[in-house]
This record gives C-alpha cells, structure tokens and sequence, in this order.
C-alpha cells in the first residue's frame, strides 16, 4: 500500500473525527472519551497478527502481551461506556 | 505478514475492516445524544467484534494458545475493572485504558520489528520508530496520570533537579535512537528506545498537579489513538489508520476544551507546573471582610419561595459523595414549583463530562444539565444560584479583575442571580489560592456545612415549609 494513500486516509479520518466529535454535547464527553478510547483498542488487530505467528520466545511474550493490553482497553472501554451511558435518563423514563 | 492462507482473502477482509471502521463513525455520530449514545457505543462494540473476527479469519494464525490466553486475560481484567469502578473513580480508569492502548500499539511495533529485521524499508523503520515512542509515552504517562488520581503518588506537581536541561538530553538522546534504529534495525536500539520513552513519559507527567489531570488524561487519549493509527501504518491496515485517527481527534478537542475552561494553554499546563491538589486545603480567606452567614433553615427558605434555581456542582459535591441528597433537594423544590436546573462548568470534575456522569448516577434527569454556555445568560433572571463544592468556576474576579491570576477564565456568573447560596466548610481558596469575592457579595449567603451534611440539613426544613 502506497504511503500517500495511507495518509490520505489519516487525514480524511481526521477530518471526519472533527466534525463528527465537535457536535457531542459536553454532557457526554466522558463516556466520549471512554469510548473512543475503547476504539483506538482497534491495535487488538495489529496484537492479533503478531501473537498469531509463532516466532520464538520473544514474539510469545510480545504478542500475549499486546493482545492482553489492547484486550483490557476493548472490553474494558466498551463495557464501561455503557455502564455510563445506561445512567443517563430524562425523567419520566426508566 | 502471511496473510494467504486464511480463511478470507484480502480483498474480502478490507471490506470487513472498512465496515468496521464505518461502524465505528456510526456510533460515535450516535454520541450526539444522549438518547442515542447507548446504542451507538454498541455500534462501536460491534464494530470491534466484527474487525477482531476478521482477523483471526483472515491470518494465518499459528499459535492459538497465545492468543488464547490474552484474549482471556485481558479481557477477563478489562471486565472486572469496567464493572467495579466507582464513577468517581472514572478519571483514573480512563487513564489507565489509554496507557495500556498506547501500549499495546507499542507492543505491536517492537514485535514487527524482531520479525522483519533487516528487510523494513524506510517508511516501515520510521512509522516503528513513532510507534514505539507514542505508545511507550502513553503507556507510562498514562500510568502517572492514574497514580496521581488514585493518591498513590502526591498529586503536587514535582520533579528532579536540573528537570529542564535533563528532559532536553532526553529528548536529544531519543530522537538519535530514532534516526539509528532507522537505520540499523537494531532490536537492542529498539529496546533502549522504548525504554527511554516510558522514562519521558514519567518525567513529562510528574511535574503536572492534579488540577491539570483533565488536560493530560485528554491528552494522552488523543496519543493513544495516534499510536494506534502508527501501528496501522506499521502493519499498513487502514482499519487502525481511520479508528486511531479518529480518537486522536476526539482527543485534542477534548484536550482545547479543557484547556480553554482553565484558561491555560497546552504548553503551560504540559510545561510549567501550577495546579496543586485539591480545593479543601489550609490557606485563610481575607478575614476582616464581613459574610453573611446562614442557617440550614435560612437556605431552605429562600429556597423553597424561589421560583427558579440553579445549582451549580463542584467536585466537593462529589467528594462528599452527597450527588443523592442534592438530587432528593431538587426534587422536594420542584414539588413545590420550583424551576431547578443544573449548571455544570466543564471542570466541576476531574475530566470532561465527569460530574454529569456523577448526577446522572445520582438518577438526575439530562435535559436538566446545562452547559457553561448554555445557561451563562440565564443568571440574572434566576433567583436562586446555589454553589455546592465548586469556587474558582463561579469567581467574579476571572471576569472583573484584570490582575487575578484566574482573569479571562469563563465562569458561571453565580454573582448576578437574585441570591447566590454557597455551601461551603470555610472561607479557604481554591486550587489556585485565590480569594473569592462572591463570598463577600451583599446578596451571597453562605452555609458553613459539609456538603452532605448540609444538604440533609436543608432536606429536612424544606420539609417543614
């Protein structure tokens, strides 16, 4: 894959970013953060890749390592953005 | 990267993976209401799902048991932190997700490299170079971050002598590594690199006091999607480019929006140490100045005969873990007509967005939460501001006196309601040690109290209006 197109996607995606994440009201950004920090967990790809092909010791401890750590931040930013997000209701509403 | 022998080929796979990049802008789009922000997280959910399947389909995938085993670690802590966290607690878990983001990513880079050493060409060198730098920051500046929320290291700013000349060689020093691990693929240069940026992580990090965490802990989450786009140029899947792009932006709005609440800017909250800890420290107010002190009774009638009230949460309010008697305050007021609604400063917590997660644990209901913005015009027309553990965010002397060290940071203007109620342990400053004036205004009345005894006290004599 080419370099360029590689950084037209980042700067698209960028762009994208900010026009989608200005409009999130104030009273959400901390479940905002939480979940996109869950999704920048999206390395669990790359973690998958290198933990999948064996390659000696150090890729074993490198690889479990990386799928553990980019796990924690999957399962753990997304399960607690809706724990968050289910607390928000209008009145009347349960 | 052998990627032909999988079950789905590469064409089919970019799909999948554009798909969940897509799904992943769907639900964060999702986020612009909090009506719709439940399911949009789960859109982002699915997403991962769908991009995690994906690869394990597509890859050749050797050693099952590795993955196996952290997919069952790291997510079996990921769960048990993200169900037994305590909102207050919200700060310090976020920062320790994004330090272990970035980390991973970092991970991902240095294992690249092992596996391909001598035949990464220059982009492959430069982006694992970045990666290891971005994500080893993150990783050990995220873990600071939390240290200093959690009370486990002094949350006063601090650092080593000779910081100034020390972080430059540092820096000196990393940005050779960089150009020699470029270079010379060298898996020990690689290892000194990552060591080296976990230590510039620490040292950037510890001279910064509590009151700045918000900045950093945004900060640093818009680093840990930066890495993960890095690691995406490493591995060159655009999956991670977009995704890591996009938390990136997220990141450095919410960093502006921080920074522009505390009037500061990026460079002094990351470079000159300021904030201290916390607002209950010692320090006297300007004693000599008379206060119109008030009883639990007091309060509660000038309350309950208002017609409109704002209340206005600081972090003491959670502190003091009284989010519930506020709550049961709002609702006997609004039993009796009152209008009541919530003004909410965007660092009343300690991130953004944090002390409306806290009254919305509380059951407070959203569409009463209003935003600095939102509801700033609203004050002289409301008869009651009641001020519940928050001080520098409704001091006048940001907006009235060019020489306080606070001038030109937005604040509620609490001063311009009919009457301004402010339950409060003792005259003492705020973080930044300044004197509030609102405390000295004819029409502020203050109620010596800790915010949920004082509530409760207040609780029980609207009760017998």
């Amino acid at each position: 894959m080419d370099l360029l197109i590689s950084i037209t996607v980042f700067v698209l995606a960028a762009y994208v970013g900010f026009e989608v994440i200005t409009k999130v009201p104030p009273t959400l950004h901390t479940p905002l953060m939480s979940g996109s920090n869950a999704i920048s967990g999206i390395t669990i790809i790359g973690a998958l890749v290198v933990a999948g092909r064996y390659g000696g010791v150090a890729g074993v401890v490198l690889g479990f390592l990386a799928v553990a750590f980019a796990m924690i931040n999957v399962v753990g930013g997304f399960w607690v953005t809706d724990r968050m997000l289910q607390m928000f209701r209008r009145e009347g509403r349960s | 990267m052998n990627e032909t022998q999988g079950l789905i080929g590469p064409v089919l796979a970019g799909y999948l993976y554009l798909l969940a990049a897509v799904l992943f802008i769907v639900g964060l789009k999702r986020l612009q209401s909090p009506a719709t922000a439940r399911r949009g997280n789960q859109i982002g959910g699915a997403g991962m799902l769908l991009a995690i399947v994906v690869t394990l389909v597509h890859y050749e995938i050797l050693s099952w048991w590795v993955i196996l085993a952290g997919i069952v670690v790291g997510g079996g802590v990921g769960l048990l932190l993200a169900k037994t966290v305590e909102m207050t607690a919200m700060p310090q878990l976020v920062a320790a997700f994004n330090g272990f983001g970035g980390g991973a990513s970092a991970l991902v880079a240095a294992a690249e490299l092992i596996e391909n050493q001598g035949n990464l060409d220059l982009r492959a060198g430069i982006t694992v170079a970045l990666t290891i730098l971005v994500g080893g920051v993150t990783l050990s500046g995220s873990f600071v971050a939390y240290a200093k929320l959690q009370g486990l290291v002094p949350g006063r700013p601090f650092g080593y002598p000779g910081q100034k000349v020390g972080d430059s060689l540092l820096v000196v020093v990393i940005l050779a590594l960089i150009v020699w691990l470029i270079v010379g693929e060298s898996v020990i240069v690689m290892w000194v690199l990552l060591a080296l940026a976990l230590i510039l992580g620490i040292v950037r990090v510890v001279p910064i006091g509590g009151a700045d965490m918000p900045v950093v802990i945004s900060f640093l989450n818009a680093f840990s999607g930066i890495a993960a786009a890095l690691a995406g140029f490493v591995i060159q899947e655009n999956a991670l480019i977009i995704s890591g792009a996009l938390v990136g932006a997220s990141g450095l709005i919410l960093t502006n929006i921080m920074v522009k609440a505390m009037n500061r800017t990026l460079g002094h909250v990351l470079f000159a140490a300021f904030g201290g800890d916390d607002s209950t420290g010692a320090g006297g107010g300007s004693g000599d100045k008379p206060v119109r002190s008030a009883s639990a009774e007091d309060v509660a009638i000038t309350l309950g005969y208002a017609d409109s009230v704002i209340i206005v949460p600081g972090y003491g309010l959670a502190v003091a873990q009284a989010q519930h008697n506020l709550k049961e305050l709002a609702g006997l007021l609004e039993d009796r007509g009152v209008e009541v609604r919530y003004a909410i400063h965007p660092v009343a917590g300690r991130m953004p967005g944090h002390m409306n997660v806290l009254l919305a644990e509380a059951d407070v209901s959203y569409d009463k939460l209003f935003a600095l913005d939102e509801i700033e015009d609203d004050f002289p027309r409301t008869d009651v501001a009641l001020v519940v553990g928050a001080n520098d965010v409704v001091n006048p002397s940001a907006r009235d006196d060019s020489t306080s060290p606070i001038y030109g940071m937005p604040i509620l203007n609490v001063d311009l309601a009919k009457h301004a109620i402010v339950i409060k342990r003792s005259l003492s400053p705020g973080f930044a040690g300044i004197d509030n004036p609102l405390f000295y205004e004819d029409n502020t009345l203050m109620f010596f109290s800790d915010a949920k005894k004082g509530i409760a006290e207040i609780v029980n004599s609207v009760k017998e209006l």
